[in-house]
C-alpha cells in the first residue's frame, strides 16, 4: 500500500471515529427527547433526522456545501467568527458526515429509549433515585444494545461514504481524501491493482464492524 | 397522624380529598376501578403532582399548596401492580438499589436478614428478576420498598396481577408484614377479601370522593353505608384464641364484647385472628334461649335497622361494645316489635376465622 493509501486509510479511521463519538454524544440527548417528546413537531424534526437515508448523497452534498460556502448561512457565521469557511477542509467534512450518519445513531438509540418500560423510572425515584441518578442507573445501562448498535452503525456509515465527501471535502490528500476517494483516484488511474488492494482493505473492516454488530445483537444475555 | 388533602383534576374525573389516617396498621383504600384510589396513593408519592394540596405524614410535610416534595425525597415505600424490578439488577442488586441511596445515617432500621427471610426470599438473591415468579417478583419488590426504611409503605393492589394460586401464596407474606412490622402500610385494592384480611382501618372512595373513612369493623357495619348491604354483609372482629376444646373440636375466641366458638383452628392460644360473624348467620330471640342448639349466644341491644327490600331488614345490634349484623325478614320485626334501643339475644349459627 502506497503512502498515499496509508494516509487516506487513516483520515478515514480518524474521520469515522470522530464523527462517531461526536454523534453519540449529540444523539443522545436528541434520541431521548424523540423516544419521550408529544411535541407537535416531534414528526418533522424525525423526518428532518431521517431524509440523509433517502437523500441521493450528492443532493446532500450539494446543499451542504452551498451552506458551508461563503454566501451561505453556515458559511457567514464561521466567518464571521475567523474560521474561514468549512469546505475542502476536515473540519467540513466531519460536518457534513454528522449529518450524513446522524438517522443511523438517533434511530438505534431512539428505539432502545422507548422500549424502557416507565414504569421503572417511577420506581426508581420511589427508591430515591434523583433524576440524573434515575438515567444513569436505569436508562444508559437498558439501552446498552442500542448504543452498541447506534455507534457500530454511524461508524461504519461514515467509513463507506462517498458523494457528500466529493462534493464537501474534495480531494485533497492528508485533509480530505478518504478511502474511498482515493479507491476512485486509482479506478481513474487504471490502478486496478491498487483499487482492489483499498477496497478489499474497506470491504474487510466493514466486514468486521458488522459482525461486531450482530454479534451484539444475538438474543440479549444478562 | 397522615393527613391527606387533595383537589386533583383530570379530563374526566375529579378528586377531592380531606381525610386523616393513623399512622399505624394497615388502612386499606377501597372502592369500585376509578373511584381514584391509584391515583390518591400516587399523589402521596408524588408521583402524580396536583395543582394544589397538603400532605402531612407524621410531622413531615410532603406538599404543602402548590409546592410539593419530588418523589425521591419522600420517605416513601412503594409496591406496584407489577413488581418492577430492575431487569438488568441481580435481586440481590435491586434490593439494594434502594437500601444504598436511602442510606439513613443509624443504619437502616429494617433487619435486612430477619426482612428476607420472612419473605421467603432469601434463596433468590443471585437470579435475575426474568427467572422469578410473579409472587416471587413481588415478594422481592416489597422487600426493595421495605428496605429503604420507608415512614409509610404504599402498595398498588400487590395482587391484582397474581393468579389465584399466587394470591394465595403472598397473602401470608402480607399478613406476616402486617403482624411484625412498625411501619403502616396504605394498601390499595378492589377485593374485599384483601380487604377483610389485612386491613386495619378502611377508607371507602367512590367517583374521587372519600364516601367514609374509620376503623374495618365500624364501617362494614354501618348501615349507612354498601358494605352492609352486600350479600356476604359481615361483622369483623378481632379477637384472641383462648380455648381449645378438643374433645369436641372447637376453639373459644374472646373479643370486647364476649367470647365466640367457632370450629377448631390451629392458631395457637393466646394468638390474634380476626373472625368473621355474617349478617344471615345472626337471628334473634327475645328471651335468652335454653335448649337450642346453638353455641353462641350473646346478649345485645339493637341500636339501628334499616329495609333492605321489601322482605329483608338488616339490624345493627351492640354487643358490650361491638357491633354485629343481622339479617331478619320485615315480618320477624313486626312480629318482635324490634326498635331501636330494644335488648335483644343474638344466636349466632356461624363463625369463621377469616383466612
Amino acid at each position: 500500500m502506497s503512502p498515499g493509501d496509508l494516509s487516506a486509510l487513516w483520515l478515514t479511521l480518524k474521520l469515522a471515529g470522530l464523527v462517531t463519538l461526536i454523534l453519540l454524544l449529540l444523539g443522545t440527548p436528541l434520541a431521548w427527547w424523540l423516544a419521550h417528546s408529544r411535541c407537535r413537531l416531534k414528526p418533522a424534526i424525525e423526518a428532518l433526522v431521517a431524509l440523509p437515508i433517502v437523500l441521493p448523497p450528492s443532493v446532500l452534498g450539494f446543499y451542504l456545501l452551498v451552506a458551508l460556502g461563503p454566501h451561505g448561512p453556515i458559511g457567514l457565521v464561521t466567518q464571521s467568527l475567523g474560521l474561514g469557511t468549512l469546505p475542502f477542509t476536515f473540519a467540513g467534512l466531519v460536518l457534513a458526515s454528522i449529518i450524513y450518519s446522524l438517522p443511523f445513531v438517533v434511530q438505534p438509540l431512539q428505539q432502545a429509549f422507548a422500549a424502557i418500560p416507565p414504569g421503572l423510572y417511577e420506581a426508581a425515584a420511589t427508591l430515591r433515585a434523583r433524576p440524573l441518578d434515575r438515567w444513569l442507573s436505569i436508562a444508559l445501562p437498558l439501552a446498552r444494545p442500542g448504543f452498541l448498535t447506534a455507534g457500530i452503525l454511524g461508524f461504519a456509515h461514515t467509513l463507506g461514504e462517498f458523494g457528500v465527501v466529493l462534493m464537501v471535502g474534495g480531494n485533497i490528500e492528508g485533509e480530505t481524501r478518504v478511502v474511498s476517494v482515493q479507491i476512485y483516484d486509482h479506478v481513474e488511474a487504471m490502478d486496478y491493482g491498487a483499487a482492489h488492494r483499498l477496497a478489499l482493505t474497506l470491504l474487510t473492516l466493514s466486514f468486521l464492524v458488522l459482525v461486531l454488530l450482530y454479534r451484539q445483537r444475538q438474543p440479549w444475555r444478562l | 397522624m397522615l393527613s391527606l388533602r387533595f383537589d386533583h383534576a383530570f379530563a374526566d374525573f375529579r378528586l377531592q380529598v380531606d381525610v386523616r389516617l393513623p399512622m399505624q396498621g394497615v388502612t386499606a383504600f377501597f372502592g369500585p376501578s376509578g373511584s381514584g384510589k391509584t391515583t390518591l396513593l400516587r399523589l402521596i408519592a408524588g408521583l402524580e403532582k396536583p395543582a394544589r394540596g397538603f400532605l402531612q405524614v407524621g410531622t413531615a410535610v410532603w406538599q404543602d399548596g402548590p409546592q410539593g416534595l419530588p418523589t425521591h425525597q419522600r420517605r416513601v415505600g412503594y409496591v406496584f401492580q407489577e413488581a418492577r424490578l430492575f431487569p438488568h439488577l441481580s435481586v440481590a442488586e435491586n434490593l439494594a438499589y434502594g437500601q444504598r441511596r436511602a442510606g439513613s445515617p443509624q443504619g437502616t432500621q429494617v433487619d435486612r436478614a430477619r426482612l428476607l427471610q420472612m419473605l421467603g426470599i432469601e434463596a433468590l438473591l443471585t437470579r435475575r428478576p426474568e427467572r422469578l415468579s410473579g409472587g416471587e417478583a413481588q415478594r422481592v419488590a416489597i422487600a426493595r420498598a421495605l428496605l429503604t426504611d420507608p415512614q409509610i409503605l404504599l402498595m398498588d393492589e400487590p395482587l391484582a396481577a397474581l393468579d389465584a394460586a399466587r394470591k394465595a401464596e403472598i397473602l401470608p407474606y402480607l399478613e406476616r408484614l402486617h403482624a411484625e412490622s412498625q411501619i403502616p402500610i396504605i394498601y390499595v385494592s378492589h377485593q374485599f377479601e384483601e380487604v377483610a384480611r389485612l386491613a386495619d382501618h378502611l377508607v371507602l372512595l367512590e367517583a374521587g370522593q372519600v364516601v367514609a373513612s374509620g376503623p374495618l369493623s365500624e364501617l362494614t357495619t354501618r348501615l349507612d353505608l354498601p358494605l352492609a348491604y352486600r350479600a356476604e354483609a359481615e361483622a369483623i372482629i378481632d379477637a384472641q384464641v383462648v380455648e381449645h376444646d378438643t374433645a369436641f373440636h372447637l376453639t373459644r375466641v374472646a373479643f370486647a364484647g364476649g367470647h365466640l366458638w367457632l370450629p377448631l383452628h390451629s392458631a395457637p392460644i393466646g394468638s390474634l385472628v380476626r373472625v368473621r360473624v355474617r349478617a344471615r348467620d345472626v337471628s334473634l330471640t327475645l328471651a335468652a334461649q335454653t335448649g337450642t342448639s346453638i353455641l353462641n349466644i350473646l346478649p345485645a341491644v339493637l341500636t339501628d335497622l334499616a329495609e333492605e327490600s321489601d322482605s329483608q331488614v338488616m339490624l345493627g345490634l351492640d354487643v358490650g361494645g361491638t357491633r354485629f349484623l343481622s339479617r331478619v325478614t320485615r315480618k320477624s320485626v313486626s312480629l318482635l316489635d324490634l326498635v331501636p334501643g330494644k335488648t335483644v339475644f343474638a344466636q349466632i349459627k356461624g363463625v369463621a376465622i377469616v383466612e
